[in-house]
């Protein structure tokens, strides 16, 4: 049995992650801004088989509670063995060009909260020498697009972050795992006409817990995405500027 | 803004542009129910015709959590979202298992009720809505009632089975059957024409599980030659649950591979493949859903889609009016892939329920012009012989043959005025039966 903290536990993603989690027995502690959505998905997992279900409400946006919440899943759980950090929105691109306040918000939400609460957790576990971090960052970070780049720069800085985090944290036995999904049909994608290259959160799930059973460093889910970016990255800027 | 995009059921016919909301909870459910106007609830779209199409379409798919479940007295409540599939993982290894199931384990909790689905073991057990011990709908006022076989008993009577039209199931609760292990014995009996089959069904009624391949295109004397398969859970052989995700067709196949004479082969093949008074043991999911294992089997029949064809028959004259039936069929040379033949024991009381006591055949037909024509034609034949067509296949009927073989859609309409659900909920499939 694991004890596994979700951070974002209503995401999704996140959703889909818990319960393979819940289906193996493990131990959940879950952190989400909406009571009454964590709650449904709390009674969800218990009724899958996780172990133990605990909850804890916040707004991530809120870094004088970090210390608290993560106090408070460590003594909860005796311990945590895995976090998955899940939380985020979709920017409004259009509408962060217009507003210093959206854009930074939308950093804030997307990279600086994820930032923070990887500072204290990194410490935490290079004291014990044990544990797994897994973030969801996304395909957006890896090259600035017209159409997505504030969430994107947001991405790309956790996908940063962790790179540098896992090299300090490789020799304290701590795996990083950095988790790129392409498109993925959620709540936060309804708007998106969907096509072939749209995956469902729960087969995206099953490749996230893979890639943190294997202890990966970085993984695109769907692995296509890999082929994909590797071709977005090489189009030269003074082409890729031209890209309508 | 929600962008709009192409649905169908899963027959891929009609199509249809329409604005799909994906609501991640009950809650942000109730508030975009009240933005709209007039919308139909979905979820998985596996009606096959146009029952969960309309210009606003709810998708309830979000909302699929588990409630509660007690193991000691087989009692499971769950968002009406979740998958028939996704319940048999849990309650299969703790010896439990669904009271009714249709063929395939796609179909969300929800739809089970609206269609009122029914199983290999009608002539048994009844639908599915005869197992549902309460449920919470959500109506066209916004607000949230409870209902069940003694509370608001007439809302309870017009939403199983009334295709979503009475309002949103948010939760159901739902009596499971005990079951000591997940392998069913099964046993294959022939029958060498309809009337065999319809006699080896009367004489199998104890079974607790029965159906028949139909062959629909042999003429004469082998017409309607059936393989019956008769179930009974096991008592041995573990509880554990194999489900492995389907292999996808990820193309339509063009329809032309589907013809009366690759379907005549099969048939041929399948007939003398089945051995007569075989008994074997086989897991679960295979016995029950044999066409999950291909994950969109409906993109066999090609882009342009087709038609799935369910009718009953009263028993009085069954047996006879079986064989006009199928000697129409025949006489159409409209091949189908998949038929299946089915005796059902007594209806219920719930208002556009399917299932009366008599003879049941499932066909599916390619879409053609003379398809659709086929259809009205059969229609026609099921009313006068006092049947009816299941709405859940149906994307063709016309509103006159509805209101005739559905004699309570008045009293159904009633109930819908008197909930507030007229005006809000509606489908394709409403305004061409002409229901409010």
């Amino acid at each position: 049995m694991k004890k596994i903290l979700i951070i974002g536990a209503t995401s999704a993603i996140a959703k889909q992650c818990a319960r393979i989690w819940a289906a193996r027995g493990d131990e959940l502690y879950l952190v989400a801004r909406n009571v009454e959505q964590v709650q449904i998905i709390a009674s969800d997992l218990k009724v899958r088989g996780a172990t133990n279900v605990f909850e804890y409400c916040a707004d991530l946006n809120d870094k004088d509670r970090y210390v608290e919440l993560l106090d408070a899943a460590e003594s909860t759980m005796n311990g945590i063995d895995t976090v998955l950090v899940a939380h985020g929105t979709l920017s409004n691109q259009k509408k962060c060009e217009q507003s210093v306040e959206e854009t930074l918000s939308e950093i804030q939400t997307n990279a600086l909260s994820t930032i923070g609460l990887l500072t204290l957790i990194a410490n935490r576990f290079e004291a014990k020498k044990s544990g797994t971090i897994a973030v969801i960052s996304s395909v957006a970070g890896e090259r600035g697009r017209a159409s997505n780049y504030v969430y994107g720069s947001a991405k790309s800085m956790i996908t940063t972050f962790t790179s540098g985090l896992r090299q300090r944290l490789h020799k304290s036995n701590i795996t990083v795992v950095t988790i790129k999904p392409g498109f993925v049909d959620t709540p936060m994608t309804a708007s998106f006409k969907k096509g072939l290259l749209w995956t469902k959160p729960a087969a995206v799930a099953t490749k996230i817990i893979k890639a943190i059973d294997l202890k990966k460093d970085e993984v695109y889910v769907p692995t296509f995405w890999f082929w994909i970016l590797l071709l977005i990255k090489v189009i030269p800027t003074w082409l890729f500027k031209k890209k309508p | 803004m929600t962008k709009k995009v192409v649905i169908s059921g899963w027959g891929n016919y009609p199509k249809q542009e329409a604005q799909l909301l994906k609501p991640s909870t009950c809650s942000s459910l109730q508030s975009e129910l009240q933005k709209e106007k007039s919308l139909i609830p979905r979820g998985m779209a596996r009606s096959y015709g146009d029952s969960a199409m309309a210009p606003v379409v709810i998708q309830t798919t979000s909302c699929d959590h588990f409630i509660e479940f007690d193991i000691n007295k087989g009692l499971l409540t769950a968002e009406a979202g979740i998958t028939l599939r996704e319940i048999l993982k849990i309650i299969v290894p703790n010896g439990w298992f669904l009271p009714v199931t249709p063929g395939s384990s796609y179909v969300t909790l929800g739809g089970a009720i609206a269609s009122d689905v029914h199983g290999k073991n009608h002539h048994i057990a009844g639908t599915f809505g005869q197992h549902v011990k309460s449920m919470r709908v959500l109506l066209g006022t916004s607000d949230i009632v409870t209902v069940s076989s003694t509370k608001n008993v007439d809302l309870f009577r017009a939403t199983c089975g009334g295709m979503g039209l009475t309002g949103v199931i948010i939760s159901a609760t739902i009596k499971l059957t005990p079951i000591l292990s997940s392998f069913i014995n099964q046993k294959t009996i022939k029958a060498d024409c309809v009337e065999s089959a319809c006699e080896a069904f009367e004489m199998n009624s104890n079974a607790t599980y029965s159906v028949a391949w139909i062959d629909c295109l042999t003429k004469g004397k082998s017409l309607g030659r059936s393989v019956l398969m008769l179930g009974e859970h096991a008592k041995s052989g573990g509880l554990e649950l194999a489900s492995k995700d389907p292999i996808s067709l990820p193309i339509y196949t063009p329809a032309a591979l589907l013809n009366s004479m690759t379907i005549k082969i099969f048939n041929e093949a399948y007939w003398h493949k089945a051995k007569h008074d075989k008994t074997q043991t086989i897991p679960l999911m295979p016995y029950f859903y044999p066409l999950d294992v291909v994950g969109s089997w409906n993109k066999f029949y090609g882009k342009a889609g087709f038609l799935q064809y369910q009718c009953v028959i009263p028993k009085d004259n069954g047996v006879t009016n079986m064989r006009k039936l199928l000697t129409e069929i025949a006489k159409s040379g409209q091949a189908s892939f998949l038929a299946v033949l089915k005796q059902f024991g007594k209806a219920n009381d719930n208002l556009l329920s399917f299932p009366t006591e008599g003879y049941t055949l499932a066909l599916d037909f390619k879409l053609t012009m003379s398809a659709i024509k086929t259809l009205h034609k059969l229609d026609n034949i099921v009313a006068d012989m006092g049947g009816k067509v299941y709405l859940s296949k149906d994307a063709v009927m016309r509103e006159t043959t509805f209101k005739k073989t559905y004699p309570k859609w008045q009293e159904f309409e009633l109930i819908r005025q008197s909930y507030g659900a007229i005006g809000r909920f509606s489908s394709e499939q409403s305004k061409r039966l002409g229901l409010a």
